[in-house]
Order: C-alpha cells, then structure tokens, then sequence
C-alpha cells in the first residue's frame, strides 16, 4: 500500500574534480574562446550561416532540441502532480535540475545567436513587443518558465544552507509555481513547432502542418521521459547506483502510451493532407523522414513487452532511441526539410563549423559539469541506503 | 481501497486538465481565424517588366548608391561591384535566366530572360508577423514594408519565415543588420520615388500606385505581342491625379516611349500570391524559373497567427488551464506534503498514511 514512501534525496558527495569534469572544463573553455571570436567579428567568422539557413544549430540544437530536452522536469512533474502518481516523485529533483540547466543555457545559448544581442531585452518590453509573433510567444514563456523553475528547484538550496522559514513559506504555495511550471512548457514547446508555420511552403510538407504545435508538445513530453530513463541509468552507471527500476518501468510504459498517440497523429496528419507521396520521393528529405519514424517506433520494438521493460538496457536504449526521434523531427524541419529554392546555381547550403559544433558541444559541457557540481553537493539524487529497501 | 479511489479520482482530473489543453491545441477555433490582409488601398509599390528589362543593371547601381551599400565583389578583379545575389548589402538585383543557345530573349527554350529580385512588399508579409520586436513593420497608408534596425534583436526569424529570400543578415559585421529594400521610403520625404525606378532606362520597373500599377499590367496583357504600344517610365501617374498630387514627386512627368509589346504569360505575379504583394511582375518566362516561387492565395502569416490566437488569443486558454491546473495541483500536493515535496532529510516512511489523512 505504501507506495508514496521515497528515500529523501542527499547530496551524492565525492571530488568535484576528476577526469570527468576535468575534460568538461576544457571544452567548457574552448566554447568561451570561440565566443570571444564571434563576439569581435560577427556571426560569419565562425559559423557557417547564410541567408538560405539563417538559422544553424545554434538555434535548432541548442534551443529548439536543447529544451525539449530539458523536458524532464516538466514531464514528471506533470505525471507527479497533476496525474498524483507520487510514487515517481524520487525522480522529481534530478529531472527538474537537468530541466533547469538546459532552459536556463537555451536562454543564454539564444544570445549568442542573436545578432543585435545588445537589444536582446525589446522581446519583453511592451513598445517593442509583437504577441503576433510566434517567436515572442517561445520568449516570453520560456523566459517565464526559467524563473518558475527556479523557484520550484530552490528549496533545494533552501534545504542546504538552513533556510527552514522561508522553505515552509514557499511551500505553501509551490502548488501554484507547479501548475505555471506545467502549463509554459505546454505553450512553448508547442510553439516551438508552430515557428515552422510562418515558413509555409519552405517547410517540406512532411514537417510543415497546422497541427506542429500539438506534435511538438506530444513529442516533447515523451523526450521528456526518454531522458529520464537516459539520464537515470547514466547517473546510476556513473555514480555506481541502483537504477530506480521499479519507477522507470511503469513510467515507460507511460512514455509508449503517449509516443502511441504522437506517432499515431503523425501518420494521421500525413496522410489527411495527402503528404505522405513526399516520403517517398528519391530525396534526402525522405530518407531522414524514415530514420526519424524509425526511432520513434524504436521503442514500441525494444520494451513492447513488459519482460524487456525489466532490462535496464533496453530502457537506456529506448530512451535513447525516442531522444534521437525528436532530434531529427526538429533538426529535419528546421533545416534538412528546409529550403528557400532561391538559391544561386544549386541552391544554399549549410553544414555547421567546427567552431560552431564546439560551442554546442561546450554549451551541454556546462550542462553535464553543473549536474554533477549539484548532484554532488546538493539534496537532489534520493538516498541510496533507502533504495536498498525496496 | 479508499486511497486508490480518491488517487484514481485525480487522475482522472490530470487526464482532464491535460486533454483540454491539448484538445484546445488540435481545434483552432474559427472565431480567432485571421484572414490574409489585403494591399492598402493606397499603397505604394513597383512593376517589373521582364519583358522590357534589358539587363543593364542601372537599377542595382542606384539602389547601391541610394541605400548607401558598398560593393561586393566575386569577380577576379575586383573592379565592379559582382553581387551573386541580393544579401544585407545588396537589396536589389537583375539575375538572369539562360536555356540552351540563349538565342532569344524572353524564351524559354533556347532563350534567356531577366527577373528583378528585390522585396515584394507583401499585403501580409510573413517577415512582419515573425518579427518578435515590431523591426519590421508594414506601413498602414504606403504599405511599405520597413525595417527598424535599432529595435532589432538580429534573431533572422524574418530571413527564414519570408518566401522570396528578401531580409539577408549581414553576417560580415559584429553588429550586423537585416538589408532590405524598403521602397526607398527614407528618400519620399524629398520627393525622389524608388531609385530603381528612377533610374531605369526601358521602363522595366516602374514606380507608382499598386492599384494604377495593376491595371497598367493589364492593359498590357490585353495588348497584342509585337505591337508596338505606349511604355510609361519612372513614376506612373495615379488615376485622376491632380497636379498637386504630381507636384509632390520630382522628375519628368511623361518620359513614356514607344516600344513592342512582350511575349507575355497571362499572369500579373504578385496580384494574388500570398493575398498579393505590392510589387508586381510580368514575364514571358515562367515564373517559376526565373526563380519566384508558386505561392497560394493564403499567406502563412494569416495561418500561423490564426494558431497563435486560437491558442492564446486574449489569454483565455492559457488561464483557464492554469486555473484547472492549479487546482489540481494543489490537492495532489496538499496531499503529498511533508511526505513527498518537502522531502524532509528523514525517511518518509508514513507518506502513504499522510497522504490518505489528507484527502479525507
């Protein structure tokens, strides 16, 4: 009957410094060094934009996947409080720390993209402000939901350093900051999708529909769980600790129930606006379309079964396997799906830099190092002798 | 069994919290539709005439000059301003359209044709809908779309979302802007109409009245190919201007010539396309192939703000499903209290017992 009883979380404690951080910490310094670069000669000196692909994988990698991504938090937040299934709460706190990094650098990731930064705060200021915008609409929540989550992850920090008062304060009335938290992730990452949509037909039409913004929300709450089950079993692996499966098995089972509904939609959309001859067009169009189905039916195949969803493995892989999907959705309508067909001669290109991958790579750097500074100094992972228990 | 009734009982709440929210997704409803807007009625704007187009590029010089934008060279040598396309220091451009033995003009086997790239001037720009910041705003009398580089924030949502490729970053500069024509609305105030057209030697563009500059484009696909006819240049005159009105823009007021009427398909490009655009094209060439893209009648802007304020239009949805939620919310977290979102340093063993005291 006791199924709400959780081991409190602890911090995980050991070096801070090792080889792990260590290499993170370089790339973490790499990725400033290119900045500095970009800062002093523009966008052109070290990124491969142009104005067929004004949007690279600054953009689509570290803000468009980068905070589905992050969509843990809100993914079991909503299972824990809004569907009352407590039983999921242990997974609460590292899934909303991962949610918290990953908003906050695709916030600070979008400024550098941005080519007149310094003006950076117009999108919130009322003069400037165009609510018809799509764009304005992603800003304004997702600059919203960054706070929110703050504000819910604080007690964390609260717990740290003794602040009992202002914990008890708070908590009186988290349940609101909990719904807000539910409901801008809802909106953004809905919007996320329907960016796409002001681009009409330079969207390939296996990615440009009206309902995006409902495939981009479904998809980003099963990435959500994805990276629960990814993150969950890389911490355990790292930290050498017991994966939590008796919560990551029922929790995907919820994943396949809501990745059934989006692949359905996805398909249903398809062929309701007659699209689907696309996908099979002799294109690179087409080929990326599959490989993006495929890793989206990956999982019905790999933990289908109730047995395969015992094997920590196979939901790694799963996990991985429904992150990968919602990595080529976006990557494939944002820019393999995306053409002006105005190009010189054969049309514009794009493949990023070096430079541009390094910082990509430096921004989910920062990410990693800052989890592991938490998880390790901070009540966020639940306790490991209480795990034993069960 | 009293616990699992009451915590089935807000499931189900969740799942109908959750469900109007993604139902209120799926149903953009009818009431927030935003139609495609409609030119102004006296908006401003340009005709291009492929067919009297010579390639001479006169049109690219001034508009260099008139915008103040340096030369940019592909070519060797480096002598002339060589721009490959337009970019955020070339706003116009005359590109050229070859087939085969290129033996005649405006033909479109063997043949070569020119086309005017330059901005539109939608009557729904989808660059003015994408803009988070109002940089890019459509003037509600001319209807000329401009741009504000000090309101801008450089996030090239309006490179990618316009059809014709028009906005371009300059990627060269730390503080780069959007380049764009913008009808050289800065020069209206001294009287000087768009340079372009200013300058063109054959008439091939042509600066005036949308509405006048419609109907000259039909008077010229009624015309008979290889007559010769009456060509107006620089600025065409508004129907039943007075001289007042004339007095307002400088320049000869009839530099009109004769010359033979073009090849022409029986399309006005720009008339209907994405609710029509305020620059309109003729060509004897597809249009298609000298690179303007087949747009429907309906822009994109009116269909992605149609989801936008279905969505969010007056704030209604996004409050009332925080209302639900939060009322969900806070049950299941009263309820979970001490035991579960507190997460007090000591084992919670008595959660279950909690959480069941709670909800009775």
């Amino acid at each position: 009957m006791s199924v709400h009883s959780h081991a409190a979380p602890e911090p995980v404690g050991g070096k801070l410094f090792n080889t792990a951080t260590f290499i993170l910490g370089i790339l973490v310094a790499v990725m400033f060094a290119i900045l500095i670069v970009r800062f002093i000669f523009g966008l052109g000196a070290v990124t491969n934009l142009n104005d067929g692909y004004p949007w690279g994988i600054w953009v689509v990698v570290d803000v468009v996947i980068g905070s589905a991504f992050a969509c843990g938090g809100f993914s079991v937040a909503m299972l824990v409080y809004i569907f009352n299934k407590g039983q999921y709460h242990p997974l609460v706190r590292p899934a909303l720390l991962a949610s918290l990094f990953g908003y906050t650098l695709a916030g600070v990731g979008v400024l550098f993209d941005l080519g007149r930064w310094w003006n950076f705060w117009h999108i919130l200021w009322p003069t400037y402000a165009n609510p018809n915008s799509v764009m304005f609409e992603v800003a304004l929540c997702i600059s919203a939901y960054i706070i929110v989550m703050w504000i819910e992850f604080s007690p964390v920090f609260m717990e740290k350093w003794g602040m009992k008062v202002q914990k008890q304060k708070l908590e009186k009335v988290l349940f609101f900051f909990i719904a807000l938290g539910t409901l801008l992730p809802m909106m953004h990452q809905s919007s996320l999708g329907t960016l796409l949509v002001v681009m009409g037909p330079q969207v390939n039409p296996l990615w440009q529909t009206p309902i995006v913004p409902l495939l981009y929300l479904l998809s980003a709450i099963t990435i959500g769980y994805g990276i629960v089950l990814f993150e969950s079993c890389v911490t355990a692996a790292a930290y050498r600790r017991q994966i939590e499966m008796h919560l990551l098995q029922p929790m995907a089972k919820v994943m396949l129930g809501v990745l059934a509904v989006f692949v359905a939609l996805r398909a249903g959309d398809l062929i309701v606006r007659g699209a689907l001859g696309h996908a099979f067009a002799p294109s690179l169009e087409a080929f990326f379309f599959w490989l993006e189905i495929g890793c989206f039916l990956m999982p019905f195949l790999l933990i289908g079964s109730q047995g395969a969803r015992r094997n920590p493995a196979m939901l790694f892989l799963a996990g991985c396997s429904i992150m990968m999907g919602g990595i080529l959705m976006r990557i494939n309508g944002f820019l393999i799906g995306y053409d002006t067909g105005l190009g010189v001669d054969h049309g514009w290109n794009y493949f990023p830099s070096i430079a541009e991958m390094l910082v990509t790579i430096g921004m989910f750097a920062i990410e990693i190092l800052a989890y592991i500074i938490i998880t390790r100094r901070f009540p966020v992972l639940p306790r490991e002798e209480a795990q034993a228990a069960h | 069994m009293a616990l699992e009734k009451t915590s089935r009982r807000n499931f189900l709440k969740g799942v109908l919290a959750a469900s109007g929210a993604v139902a209120a997704s799926v149903a953009p409803q009818q009431a927030c539709a935003r139609d495609t807007l409609q030119r102004p009625p006296e908006g401003l704007g340009l005709l291009y005439d492929a067919t009297l187009c010579v390639g001479c590029q006169a049109c690219v010089a001034a508009c260099k000059q008139a915008n103040d934008n340096p030369a940019e060279f592909n070519a060797m040598d480096k002598l002339w301003d060589t721009p490959l396309d337009t970019s955020g220091h070339t706003f116009n451009l005359i590109k050229m359209y070859r087939n085969g033995t290129m033996e005649q003009k405006d033909s479109e086997l063997n043949g070569f044709s020119f086309m005017k790239t330059s901005c539109m001037h939608c009557a729904d720009p989808s660059c003015v809908s994408a803009c988070p910041v109002t940089a890019m705003f459509k003037d509600p009398v001319t209807g000329v779309v401009g741009y504000d580089a000090d309101a801008c924030i450089g996030c090239r949502y309006c490179v990618a979302a316009c059809p014709f490729g028009i906005p371009k970053y300059q990627y060269d500069s730390p503080t780069g802007k959007i380049g764009k024509c913008e009808l050289c609305r800065h020069r209206h105030d001294e009287g000087h109409y768009s340079a372009c057209a200013e300058v063109c030697p054959t008439g091939a563009t042509l600066f005036g009245r949308t509405e006048d500059l419609l109907a000259e484009a039909k008077r010229r696909l009624a015309l008979k190919p290889g007559d010769w006819a009456t060509m107006p240049r620089g600025r065409l005159p508004a129907q039943n201007e007075t001289p007042e009105q004339a007095a307002k823009w400088k320049g000869l007021l009839d530099q009109s010539y004769e010359a033979q009427v073009g090849n022409y398909l029986q399309h006005v490009y720009g008339e209907k396309e994405y609710g029509g655009t305020q620059v309109l094209k003729l060509s004897a060439v597809n249009f298609e192939k000298v690179g303007m893209p087949n747009l429907p009648p309906k822009s994109s802007a009116a269909t992605s703000e149609t989801i936008q304020h279905s969505l969010y239009g007056g704030l209604i949805m996004p409050i009332a499903v925080l209302a639900g939620l939060t009322w969900v919310a806070k049950r299941n977290v009263v309820a979970d209290d001490k035991a579960a979102l507190s997460l007090s340093p000591s084992p919670a063993s008595g959660g279950g017992a909690q959480k069941a005291g709670g909800k009775s």
